[in-house]
């Protein structure tokens, strides 16, 4: 689904990664791990086009085509979706209108139809149910006012909505207590299909307790230095980082 | 980045720039008192209106051009225009004999004129250069005494109501554009409400200028009975053209005891082309007057067009218990200018007033809030709250706030709130990633900080001006 050639990317003239390979195969869960500032957040923002990024070399292929030159919301509507770490406000535009021009968006530009409001209706409150979010929070302004939690929980619900081919999360535990990273963990455990992928990347393991990775990549210094099974994971949770470096 | 997106976004083209080719009564430019003595003459006016012209004249004469908005305003030569231009089919007994293209004009821009068609429920005076074309509804409206038709009409019909009421809020030497809009208004709407009348449908005048080199100078009239309520609706656009057309109107409105008057505008005018080209210089006096006790006055305003905006809608709140409301979202874009806001006298006792304002500004536009709190010394117990937001599309646009306060009573209280912001990158490339392109992205973003001035326009006039807000800003973000 996903391959990433020997990414290089800057933002403001600063090389950040430095030669990513990376594959992601249908039906996959992978987990970037990696301590700060080695390029994960990067990553992310690289592989949905945000336009503060630099490719300066390197490819990435989305179902064997290259999306280095497609723009954010063309990446979207292939299918690529993204859980941001700090999802932003959008003062005055609820999250039913919003939604719904995403989701008519998305449509338009795979040729299709827009939603009709029933089945619209339908589909959020299906959605909600799924991820147990409080029916509340769609009435209110685009993650304004939200609490941390409720935040990532909101962009759990947009994953639920868009039915994404290949979600990216990032950092989707920081922040969160136990029992809220347990609801947003089952909320990303329901969605998984054999036909879809997903990437979850994060700082500590204790995420992975409750989604269980195919994958761990260690990222460090701008690339992937170590890849492994869960058990991976718990290594580095005991060990830290440092053994991996040099 | 964003900044250079947010430029390229803002450059869509006027929409409502077509001219409608139509026999037009112009009268040479210039002005003198011949001219207004014609003016008078065409319109077939009582003595006492042409005395009143003449009068104004003699003051405008007496007058300096306003300097103190932030805007750079070219030397306007005032002998240059023609002060009258009508369509030639003067007057239309009924809709047959109105000429069938100005009827596609109203039709182009979405104006019924057709009764049975108007399936809005809103009655209309449509207004073409200098005349008003036709007013619908008025047989309806006329069953329960409401009386609307263009003014001259009521110059006409009802010289007693206009004399009674007409500068009683806007005196005619009150500001350099009311003394040359009293001189020279060539017509307008007027509306009257008995008292204890509801009125069942929006009230809605529509301008339009058509004929180049011309000024447009109307007059609207609004006078609310004891206990009457009424909506009224205005909408404004004219023609792509390079040359700069200036427009000049008074509004007045007198509400009396517990009446309620509701005004809403979605400005459009021409804003001249991306390069600062052509546009229409709009110096609007518009101000209600709360005259009896309870009365309430509410100005809602979308200000899109026009190269020049100078308006400050107005409310004395002269009755004890009166309010006033100022709800008002300023778009500018390329070189668009803009110094609006309000002034708020309270006179009363428990008066309370309301502003919200939010300024949008893109490309190399300046927008301008200036508003004026006043309490007069016997304003027991005043109330004042105000709220100035100003949104910032790329960083060659200014937004500037000016607001006065003249607090006289030590009862009152008098705040002010001010906020600025910018539609951040985070945010464009948010919706981004949810497959919402950057165009519709900044039309969401700002719909949704203007939500709340919006949501106080009447439905359908809401709707266009979401789309309007959305299309003015086209071609505004990178």
């Amino acid at each position: 689904m996903l391959q990433i050639k020997n990414l290089h990317a800057s933002v403001n003239g600063k090389e950040i990664l430095k030669g990513v390979n990376l594959t992601v195969n249908k039906g996959e869960v992978h987990a970037i791990m990696g301590p700060n500032g080695s390029g994960k957040s990067t990553l992310a923002s690289v592989i949905t086009g945000n336009p503060a990024f630099e490719i300066t070399k390197g490819e990435i292929l989305f179902e064997g085509k290259s999306i280095n030159d497609l723009a954010p919301e063309e990446r979207a509507a292939e299918g690529i979706f993204l859980s941001f770490q700090y999802p932003i406000e959008i003062p005055g535009v609820s999250m039913v209108n919003f939604m719904r021009a995403s989701i008519n968006d998305l449509r338009k530009s795979r040729g299709e139809e827009p939603i009709s409001a029933s089945e619209f209706l339908k589909l959020m409150r299906k959605k909600k149910e799924l991820i147990e979010m409080d029916s509340q929070l769609t009435n209110r302004s685009v993650n304004e006012g939200f609490s941390g939690g409720e935040k990532k929980k909101n962009e759990i619900f947009q994953m639920a909505m868009l039915d994404p081919k290949l979600a990216i999360l990032d950092e989707t535990d920081s922040g969160l207590d136990i029992d809220a990273i347990r609801v947003v963990a089952n909320g990303v455990n329901k969605l998984k299909t054999p036909d879809n992928a997903s990437i979850l990347i994060t700082h500590y393991q204790r995420l992975l307790d409750y989604i269980i990775p195919d994958f761990v990549h260690v990222l460090s210094d701008g690339k992937i230095v170590k890849t492994g099974d869960k058990e991976l994971a718990l290594e580095l949770e005991e060990k830290g980082y440092d053994w991996l470096k040099g | 980045m964003s900044d250079e997106i947010l430029y390229e976004v803002t450059s869509s083209e006027y929409k409502y720039g077509f001219t409608t080719d139509i026999e037009t009564d112009i009268i040479p430019p210039g002005l003198n008192e011949d001219v207004i003595r014609l003016i008078s003459k065409k319109k077939n006016e009582p003595d006492w209106m042409l005395e009143y012209r003449l009068k104004a004249y003699r003051t405008w004469l007496k007058m300096e051009m306003p300097n103190w908005a932030y805007l750079n305003i070219p030397e306007f030569d005032y002998q240059a225009i023609s002060y009258f231009a009508a369509p030639k089919k003067n007057a239309p007994k009924s809709l047959d004999e109105v000429d069938p293209e100005l009827l596609r004009t109203f039709e182009k821009l979405g104006i019924p004129l057709e009764e049975q068609k108007a399936l809005s429920g809103m009655a209309v005076d449509a207004v073409m250069d200098s005349v008003s074309i036709k007013t619908t509804f008025q047989d309806t409206l006329a069953e329960m005494g409401i009386i609307f038709c263009s003014f001259s009409e009521a110059v006409q019909k009802h010289p007693d109501l206009v004399q009674k009421y007409m500068s009683t809020v806007v005196p005619i030497g009150d500001n350099f554009f009311s003394a040359l809009n009293s001189a020279v208004f060539s017509d307008g709407s007027f509306a009257y409400i008995p008292k204890g009348v509801r009125c069942p449908m929006e009230l809605s005048t529509y301008f339009r200028i058509n004929a180049a080199n011309s000024g447009q100078f109307e007059r609207t009239l609004i006078v609310a009975e004891e206990g009457s309520y009424v909506s009224y609706l205005e909408g404004c656009t004219a023609p792509q053209r390079d040359e700069n057309q200036l427009h000049a109107a008074i509004v007045e409105i007198v509400a009396m005891k517990d009446a309620e008057v509701k005004y809403s505008t979605v400005q459009n005018w021409y804003p001249g082309d991306k390069d600062g080209n052509g546009g229409v210089y709009n110096f609007v006096t518009k101000r209600g007057l709360c005259k009896g006790e309870g009365s309430r006055i509410s100005w809602t305003q979308v200000e899109t067009g026009s190269a020049i905006t100078w308006k400050y809608p107005s409310c004395i709140l002269m009755g004890d218990n009166s309010s006033a409301e100022f709800y008002s979202v300023a778009v500018t874009n390329h070189h668009q200018q803009a110094d609006t806001g309000t002034k708020m006298i309270h006179i009363g006792k428990n008066t309370t007033s309301h502003i919200l304002s939010k300024g949008i500004s893109a490309g190399v536009s300046n927008n301008s809030y200036r508003g004026l709190v006043r309490v007069n010394p016997k304003a027991e117990n005043a109330r004042n709250f105000s709220q100035c937001d100003s949104l910032l599309l790329g960083d060659k646009c200014g937004a500037h706030t000016f607001p006065y306060m003249e607090v006289s009573n030590d009862s009152a209280i008098v705040e002010h709130e001010a906020t600025t912001s910018k539609i951040s990158e985070d945010q464009i490339f948010y919706c981004n990633q949810r497959g919402i392109d950057t165009e519709k992205a900044v039309g969401l973003i700002v719909n949704g900080y203007a939500k709340e001035v919006l949501k106080k326009l009447p439905m359908e006039f809401a709707v266009e001006a979401q789309k309007l807000l959305a299309i003015t800003l086209e071609g505004s973000v990178g």
